[in-house]
Formats: structure tokens, C-alpha cells, sequence
């Protein structure tokens, strides 16, 4: 039996790399494109690791199967062609693979999860991987729904211009009835927010069911409509133990007239976000996505999947608003990095960053953008950064930094709202917001008690912990 | 600290009628609009003029003033457009705004003159 034949059956253990690693492989237009952090069990050479890699996370298996020669293996195989240093770095690398499109169902983020992220993060011959970045190609982007509306739409439907939009989640997290609930939506609506929020482990307690608090919810946002003539949402979470029930509560938000519903994306699941992203663009509901469990799955720089890969992925699931770190507040976020991924979530065309962990030109073509919202830990002095960090469209919530006014949550909510519009006054003029944030906020607060108050309270508060997972940067 | 005050608002004083982008600020002055009639034409933007009875001011519909001035990067000539409009209605609202074709929306909206609210 001739060896070398690819046509005749060997049976046995090959090393990946004779199959797997392709160093002189040219990227197609239409291949998916993944770059893994690496770092190899001892003794393991960076091309076998990355090989494996590559064949663990396509078509291959630990040993020669007969089957492999039924099919094209050529055609369908995972590449690795490329192999960089990691900045800073002495045991990790950087593995670059090809996967050509035809390896995924169209239209199926859960597909392309389970090929890219699947087995291969369990297998020993590496000691930790994670997957950095990921290229989508435009072909297959144009087969996920993506974004219900996406930014312009939502700004068109809520009727806000040329300024971040304003939200707050309701405190305390749990324990409220829903008519006590829909006070608290109530009176920040009234002070000038767009949006208040459920939090993310509000679904259906024993405390507040579902049916109670969108009843009462809505009443808030309609009686704050009236009050200010502003229009006014509540991210009404739908989120279910079953898509049945989900999507029951869906159709309740709609009957009832509510503008926007949210979901838990990594928590709730993708199969069910998918479904429930189609469901809002039929319905004309906007969709809120919150990342519950992230930080388990982004948080350590040597194993996992880097944030802007999901993200990436949830644009391609669908959701309208998605949660992004604020880089200012009390939750992990490197600024270049935000930049970054809020850069993935909202523009059409993003190029290869190294500066931002940006790894490959992305191309979105004509899908919606994602408005980032930044929420966790933040208030009134931050709005001149968070102005200058994420522009206009972004939603910067902030819950405490709202409920917890001294008078109260329609004052806390009034005093954000001035402070948001004298920041981008203020950059509209043309003038430093970071730098003159101090300036801009006091001036405002002469004319709103309400700012001076907020001010006053939250003076001291910062968050100045180092970031635990940063770029990858020489000499950290 | 000073003293806990009455969020003041209801359904009844409709004063308590906001307006969107920078309507929770004082009025502007006349240099403090420039400005911002400046900055929408630095963005490359299409202004526009637009009015409504302050009663009716929650529609997405407002009168247009005229067609959009576009391409007009003027700052004196759009103002005076503004102007005009709030001559012919005195109690109107009347906003300013910058059409954005790239994005296909607006990327600023702003009331330049206040109506009296009904």
C-alpha cells in the first residue's frame, strides 16, 4: 500500500501538522477567519498546538478514521497559516485559522459556536486557549438577521437626536412588588430618562411576577409620556426558563404597546435569542440584550473568548442595545480595548487594530449597528467622560447613580439629564470634556438643584482598580 | 446638603413639557445657538427648520419650514431661516435640524425657539 497516498486508508495517529498546518494558505474572501491565544502543554512545538487546534475545531479527530476518505477533507478541513509572538508573552502565541464557510449552517451563530469554541477548549495538548478575534465574512454576515432595527431605527422610533440616550436600572435588584416597582420606572422616566431597565435577574419571582409588573410598568411609562411629552421605554425582560414562556411574555410587552423588551443573550441562550431577535423585527419591538455570565466566559486573559468575539456574535444573533462596559465605572473594562468592540458593535466597516485587540478587517456590509450601553457603577461626574468615550450612540444607565439621589429618583434622573445635555453642549462648542468636565458640570448645576445635589453626593466615589484582563502589550 | 426639594412636574402645569435634546437646559442665547448651528455644519450635515403648536409637539411630524437648506453651510443664513419661521409663528416651537444622509437620520435636533405651552 503506497504511504503517501491520500487515497489509501492508514490507519493510526498522524501529527495534526502534516494535515492541519498550512503556512503557505492564502485566506479566501468567504473563509471564517479565528485568532487563538495559545499557550501549548510543555514539549508541544507551536505548529503541532496550532494544527491541532484547527482540526479539533473542524473536521478532525484524534486518529485516522476510513471515513475521511469518503469525503474531501482538503475542502472542509480547518487551516492554521499563521503563527505570531504574543506581546509580552513568553509561553502564549497567536494561532491564525482559516475555516472555509461551507463548514457552517447559514444563518446559525450557535453553528459557528460549537465548531470554534466547542471540544477544542478541553483538549490537553493545550494548557489554555482563547479565542481573541474572530473575521466574519460579509457572505455569511448576509445570512444572520442581525440587529431587529439597529441604531437608526430605534433613534427614529424613540424620537432622540444628537445625544446619548438615558437609562436606569431599577433597584433594588429584587424584592419589589410590581406596584412599587413601576413607581420607581415611574419617577425616573419623569426626571427625564428614556429608559429605566429590569435587571438582569428579574424575570418572574415569587415577589413580582411578570404579568404585574409590565402591567404596572406601562402605566408608568404612559403617564411619564403625557407629563414630559417625551417618549419613554422600560426594557421589559422576557427572559424565560423556556422559549415557549419567553415568547408568550414577548407577545404580551406588544399587546400592551411597550416600545422595547430585553433578553439575557449567554444566560437565556443563542437559539433563543436568535428567536426571539426574528420575533422583535416582525413585531416592531426593539430588543435590549443584556450579557449575564460573560465575565465567566472573557474575563481571563489566558482562557475563554475575548468579549469582542461576543459581541461580534450577538450582532450577528440580533439585539438593539448590548451591554459594553462603561471603562469608567466598577466593572472590568480597558479603554483602547472598549473602544474597540463598541467600534465591532456600531459602525459597518471596523479594520484590523492591533491598538484595540482588533485582529482582522471586519465587514458588516448593511447590517444594523448595536447601540452599546454603558451601565455598572457610574454617575453624574463620569458623564463628561462617558460623553467623550462613547459619542452619541450609546445608552449610559446608571441605577444608583439615579435611585440613589437624596431626593429621590425623579431628582437623581433630572440631574443626569442635565448633565448629559451640558456635556454635548459643551463638545458641540468645541470644547475639551474631559478636561473641562469639572468646569461644565458646576456651571450647569447653577441653574439645577438637582445636579449641584448629585454632585455634591457622589464626590468621592471612583473605581480605580487595575483591569485584570488587558491587551496584549509588551513589557505590562 | 442643602434641603430636600419637590420634584416639580405634573400633568396639569404644562410647563412641565419637555422637547427633547437640551430642553432640560436654559433657553441658549443667541451666540450659544450659533455655536451649535456651527457645529451641524462642521458635521457636514443638512439643516432644517421645522415648527409645531407646542400642544402637538410629541407627533414625529412638525411642520416643515420650507425645504431643507441643503448644502447650505451659511451659519447667518440659516439662522435667519430659523428666525423667519418663528416671526410667521410666535407661539410655536421651532427646531433646528441636522439631517444626516450618510447615517440616514438626524444627527442633531434641537427646539431654538420655545412656543408657549398650552
Amino acid at each position: 500500500m503506497p504511504k503517501d497516498d491520500v487515497r489509501s486508508y492508514n490507519a493510526g495517529v498522524k501529527e495534526y501538522r502534516e494535515t492541519y498546518w498550512t503556512p503557505e494558505y492564502t485566506p479566501q474572501a468567504t473563509d471564517f477567519l479565528a485568532c487563538f491565544k495559545i499557550i501549548p502543554q510543555d514539549g508541544v512545538p507551536r505548529e503541532e498546538a496550532a494544527a491541532a487546534v484547527a482540526a479539533e475545531s473542524s473536521t478532525g479527530t484524534w486518529t485516522t478514521v476510513w471515513t475521511d476518505l469518503l469525503t474531501d477533507l482538503d475542502y472542509y478541513k480547518g487551516r492554521a497559516y499563521a503563527i505570531e509572538d504574543v506581546p509580552g508573552s513568553d509561553e502564549a502565541f497567536y494561532a491564525f485559522i482559516a475555516y472555509p464557510i461551507d463548514l457552517f449552517e447559514e444563518g446559525s451563530v450557535v453553528n459557528v459556536l460549537t465548531s470554534l469554541v466547542g471540544n477544542v477548549f478541553g483538549f490537553k495538548a493545550v494548557r489554555a486557549l482563547r479565542l481573541e478575534d474572530v473575521r466574519i465574512p460579509i457572505a455569511y454576515v448576509k445570512t444572520c438577521g442581525g440587529p431587529p432595527h439597529g441604531i437608526q431605527v430605534e433613534r427614529d422610533i424613540m424620537n432622540k437626536y444628537g445625544r446619548p440616550l438615558l437609562g436606569c436600572t431599577i433597584k433594588p435588584k429584587l424584592g419589589l412588588s410590581a406596584k412599587n416597582y413601576g413607581r420607581a420606572c415611574y419617577e425616573g422616566l419623569r426626571g427625564g430618562l428614556d429608559f429605566t431597565k429590569d435587571d438582569e435577574n428579574v424575570n418572574s419571582q415569587p415577589f413580582m411576577r411578570w404579568r404585574q409588573r409590565f402591567d404596572f410598568v406601562m402605566e408608568a411609562i404612559q403617564k411619564a409620556e403625557a407629563e414630559t411629552g417625551e417618549r419613554k421605554g422600560h426594557y421589559l425582560n422576557v427572559t424565560a426558563p423556556t422559549p415557549e414562556e419567553m415568547y408568550k411574555r414577548a407577545e404580551y410587552a406588544k399587546e400592551i404597546g411597550a416600545p422595547i423588551i430585553m433578553h439575557d443573550y449567554l444566560t437565556g441562550g443563542f437559539t433563543a435569542n436568535t428567536g426571539l431577535a426574528n420575533w422583535c423585527r416582525d413585531n416592531g419591538m426593539l430588543l435590549h440584550i443584556h450579557r449575564a455570565m460573560h465575565a465567566v466566559l472573557d474575563r481571563n486573559p489566558n482562557h475563554g473568548i475575548h468579549f469582542r468575539v461576543l459581541a461580534k456574535v450577538l450582532r450577528l444573533s440580533g439585539g438593539d442595545h448590548l451591554h459594553s462596559g462603561t471603562v469608567v465605572g466598577k466593572l472590568e473594562g480597558d479603554r483602547e480595548a472598549t473602544l474597540g468592540w463598541i467600534d465591532l458593535m456600531r459602525d459597518s466597516l471596523i479594520k484590523e487594530d492591533r491598538s484595540r485587540g482588533i485582529m482582522f478587517d471586519q465587514d458588516w456590509g448593511s447590517m444594523p449597528g448595536v447601540m452599546p450601553v454603558a451601565s455598572g457603577g457610574i454617575h453624574v461626574w463620569h458623564m463628561p467622560a462617558l460623553v467623550s468615550i462613547f459619542g452619541d450612540d450609546a445608552v449610559l444607565q446608571f441605577g444608583g447613580g439615579t435611585l440613589g439621589h437624596p431626593w429621590g429618583n425623579a431628582a437623581g434622573a433630572a440631574a443626569n439629564r442635565v448633565a448629559v445635555e451640558a456635556c454635548v453642549q459643551a463638545r458641540n462648542e468645541g470644547r475639551e470634556i474631559e478636561k473641562e468636565g469639572k468646569d461644565i458640570l458646576t456651571k450647569a448645576a447653577k441653574h439645577s438643584p438637582e445636579l449641584a445635589t448629585a454632585m455634591e453626593t457622589w464626590k468621592e466615589i471612583k473605581f480605580e482598580f487595575d483591569t485584570v484582563d488587558k491587551l496584549d502589550v509588551q513589557h505590562r | 446638603m442643602s434641603a430636600m426639594q419637590d420634584y416639580q412636574s405634573s400633568l396639569s402645569d404644562v410647563s412641565s413639557r419637555k422637547f427633547e435634546t437640551f430642553s432640560y437646559l436654559p433657553e441658549m442665547d443667541a451666540a450659544a445657538i450659533r455655536k451649535q448651528v456651527e457645529y451641524l455644519v462642521s458635521k457636514g450635515w443638512n439643516p432644517a427648520v421645522e415648527h409645531t403648536e407646542p400642544e402637538n409637539a410629541f407627533g414625529h411630524y412638525w411642520y416643515m419650514w420650507k425645504l431643507p437648506l441643503f448644502g447650505e453651510t451659511d451659519v447667518d443664513l440659516i439662522l435667519a431661516e430659523a428666525e423667519a419661521c418663528h416671526k410667521a409663528h410666535p407661539a410655536n416651537h421651532v427646531r433646528l435640524v441636522g439631517y444626516d444622509n450618510y447615517t440616514q437620520s438626524k444627527g442633531a435636533e434641537m427646539v431654538v425657539y420655545r412656543g408657549k405651552p398650552v
